[in-house]
């Protein structure tokens, strides 16, 4: 508390990088609908300049001026920066207004921000990913890098979860992920005529997932109640609650630090997240409405 | 004529306040200082040394602000009010982006920066200390916010000694004050009379060497500068050995020893609950506080919708609008939220920032339309700490 706040303190400060305020326009290339309600952006940047670099579990934020932002994973893969995709849930005010873009349609990027899915760690282990519903869109880029890059990592799994058959995402992607060497294991709430999986949530695919637990790290993003039976079930399972990581969401204005509104105890989901090992947030985690 | 240096003390007559305000003024700034507006001490545009408040004084207590005259009392007796650095640095309404649609495609543009540097007047150490901590949030952490940034570098202070303290007042708990060490271009603390006049930085010897080319000013004596530095320090001794007395209003301290792992260790104390029942989640305490920098980003468009202004306004944690999410709402009963603003301010702040967020200037305390007081109500944890014992860590 008696740091200097002398004159030269900002002076002091590396050169002035790009204001995170600064967005870069991008056009809509092409429309997915992945369900119903949740459709997949395809955007490219708009003027020259670099091109985009990211980790997955990296997010941007989506500006319409005049409308509003909101933080959307980037979905796509990280080595393509040429088709830069964003699966949006249209739910609110700005994911609305986000709907009724066309191909051709203008979006502000702002990012990307936070810190991701740390998969050069994961080299040799075995990798599970446990998703509830649009919760894959953050582990989408994370998925296309594991099967590019198949042969680095051990065992890879990725249970899925939704309310019902339609609704879980990215359908079109299993058989290419399959062939990768890719387990992709889907769950349902509720059956539908045709659906011959298995009926239940998340948690209940991890616990009956052969497991080798020590070379396992699960990477779980979803709703908080999903994100933490997964957490049980998976350290009851054995696996350390450090190869645990998990991908939180919040509110937020700025995605740099200084808005405040994404605090999660003593972390900023913006940028200490939004992918954080488990033991780093777990007294948080269990305390309700913090 | 050899100019003064930075350590340098020079006395400047009460009487003579006005060329320290002409002299600032001229070197290119906007000058702001204290003044009493609707009974209370805020900081405004300063031409006239005669709009200082001198001669009055306040007393503070929880959910009170009285101002009464004294004839005793000195131009800067009167502590802290509801207006900070903040208003200015981090001013309430701000426009960060500008967007204008052509043709149907966006194009960013420039947003004006303030024309004048800022000069401000009567800064005390606790706000000091509080420009320091919104240094760290906006200047000094993984991202520079530029508009702050404009607007710090070229900000120009005069801090004053104080040489009093209200109830309320409590920065010898938090190691920010009452003496002024550190972050100032010029020094004043009151004698006799007269000012003594420390210059901190280069840009404080040039504002003081144009003072002396308008009225002779006579040089402290090392006797004089020892006397000068010990007056703040007699307070600082005086506002510890206070928390010991019977004083009514009751002096404020607080004991920050292991604050982080007492706050975040109590999590689910019942006094969440019992100060919920109190606070009426007003915001008052967010917006007098010098450093919380919460805030949102509201969309300013004209009818075409073409030209969009994106301005920043301050946010408050006890609004339900701060942890709004998709899925429901972070923190929805009042508990969640006084519980969010105690534990960043006086625990998560050390990990975001390495710094207390809180540097004891009792503004929350005083502007609470209930009296809340952010002492009391972390001695009642402390009281009550239902920390289960210290057992091993889990490996991280």
């Amino acid at each position: 508390m008696t740091d200097a706040a002398v004159r030269s303190t900002a002076a002091a400060c590396p050169a002035p990088p790009t204001s995170p305020w600064h967005g870069r326009v991008a056009r809509v290339t092409a429309l997915r609908d992945e369900t119903a309600e949740i459709r997949t952006y395809v955007l490219a940047h708009r003027d020259a300049g670099p091109p985009l670099r990211f980790e997955p579990g990296q997010f941007h934020m989506l500006l319409l001026p005049g409308i509003g932002e909101a933080a959307i994973s980037i979905s796509s893969d990280p080595e393509d920066s040429t088709a830069i995709e964003h699966t949006v849930h249209a739910l609110g005010n700005v994911t609305l207004a986000l709907a009724r873009l066309d191909v051709g349609g203008e979006v502000v990027l702002r990012g990307p921000f936070g810190r991701g899915w740390p998969l050069a760690d994961l080299r040799g282990r075995d990798v599970v990913i446990a998703a509830g519903g649009l919760g894959l869109a953050s582990l989408r880029a994370a998925l296309l890098q594991l099967a590019r890059h198949r042969a680095d990592y051990r065992r890879v799994v990725l249970l899925h979860g939704g309310r019902s058959p339609e609704v879980l995402l990215y359908g079109r992607d299993y058989d290419a992920w399959r062939a990768a060497g890719i387990e992709v294991i889907t769950i349902v709430d509720r059956a539908a005529p045709g659906w011959t999986g298995r009926t239940g949530f998340v948690p209940a695919l991890l616990a009956d997932l052969p497991l080798d637990p020590a070379r396992t790290s699960l990477l779980c993003c979803g709703p908080e109640p999903m994100m933490k039976a997964v957490v049980e079930t998976a350290v009851s399972r054995g696996v350390a609650p450090a190869d645990i990581l998990l991908s939180v969401e919040r509110n937020m204005a700025c995605a740099a630090g200084f808005c405040g509104l994404c605090q999660f105890g003593p972390a900023f989901v913006c940028k200490d997240g939004p992918v954080f090992r488990y033991p780093a947030i777990a007294p948080f985690l269990a305390v309700p409405h913090l | 004529m050899p100019g003064h240096s930075i350590g340098a003390h020079a006395w400047l007559p009460v009487g003579d306040l006005q060329h320290l305000i002409d002299a600032v003024a001229a070197a290119g700034h906007r000058v702001v200082g204290p003044q009493i507006v609707d009974g209370a001490v805020v900081l405004r545009d300063l031409v006239a040394a005669s709009q200082l408040p001198a001669g009055w004084l306040d007393e503070q207590d929880g959910g009170s602000y009285r101002l009464r005259q004294d004839p005793e009392a000195g131009v800067f007796d009167h502590v802290v009010g509801p207006h900070s650095l903040k208003n200015f640095l981090f001013p309430p309404r701000e426009t960060i982006e500008r967007w204008r649609r052509e043709g149907g495609s966006w194009q960013e543009a420039a947003v004006p920066e303030d024309p004048r540097p800022l000069a401000v007047i009567g800064v005390r150490a606790c706000d000091l200390a509080a420009l320091a901590v919104q240094d760290r949030v906006f200047i000094r952490a993984d991202f520079v916010d530029t508009a702050y940034q404009a607007r710090r570098e070229r900000l120009f202070l005069v801090a004053v000694n104080c040489r009093r303290a209200v109830a309320t007042c409590f920065c010898h708990s938090m190691g920010c004050g009452p003496a002024v060490t550190t972050g100032f271009d010029l020094a004043l603390t009151e004698q006799d009379g007269r000012f003594a006049v420390e210059v901190g930085t280069t840009a404080g010897a040039e504002v003081l060497d144009r003072i002396a080319g308008q009225t002779p000013l006579a040089i402290c004596s090392a006797a004089e500068i020892a006397a000068v530095r010990e007056q703040p320090r007699r307070l600082e001794r005086q506002m510890h050995e206070r928390t010991a007395t019977q004083d009514s209003p009751r002096p404020r301290s607080l004991d920050t020893h292991d604050i982080r792992g007492l706050l975040f260790g109590n999590l689910e104390h019942p006094r969440w609950q019992e100060v919920a029942e109190r606070c009426l989640s007003c915001t008052n305490c967010t917006l007098v506080c010098p450093t919380c920098f919460c805030h949102s980003v509201e969309e300013i468009a004209d009818l075409t919708g073409d030209h969009v202004d994106r301005d920043r306004r301050w946010a408050s944690c006890f609004t339900l609008d701060h942890g709004r999410m998709h899925g429901g709402n972070a923190r929805p009963a009042t508990a969640d939220r006084y519980r969010q603003w105690l534990t960043h301010k006086l625990a998560g702040w050390i990990d975001q920032f390495g710094t207390s967020g809180c540097t004891g200037c009792g503004r929350c305390i005083t502007w609470c339309p209930v009296g809340i007081d952010i002492t009391e109500e972390v001695a009642a944890i402390r009281a009550a700490d239902r920390r289960p014992p210290p057992i091993a860590a889990e490996p991280a």
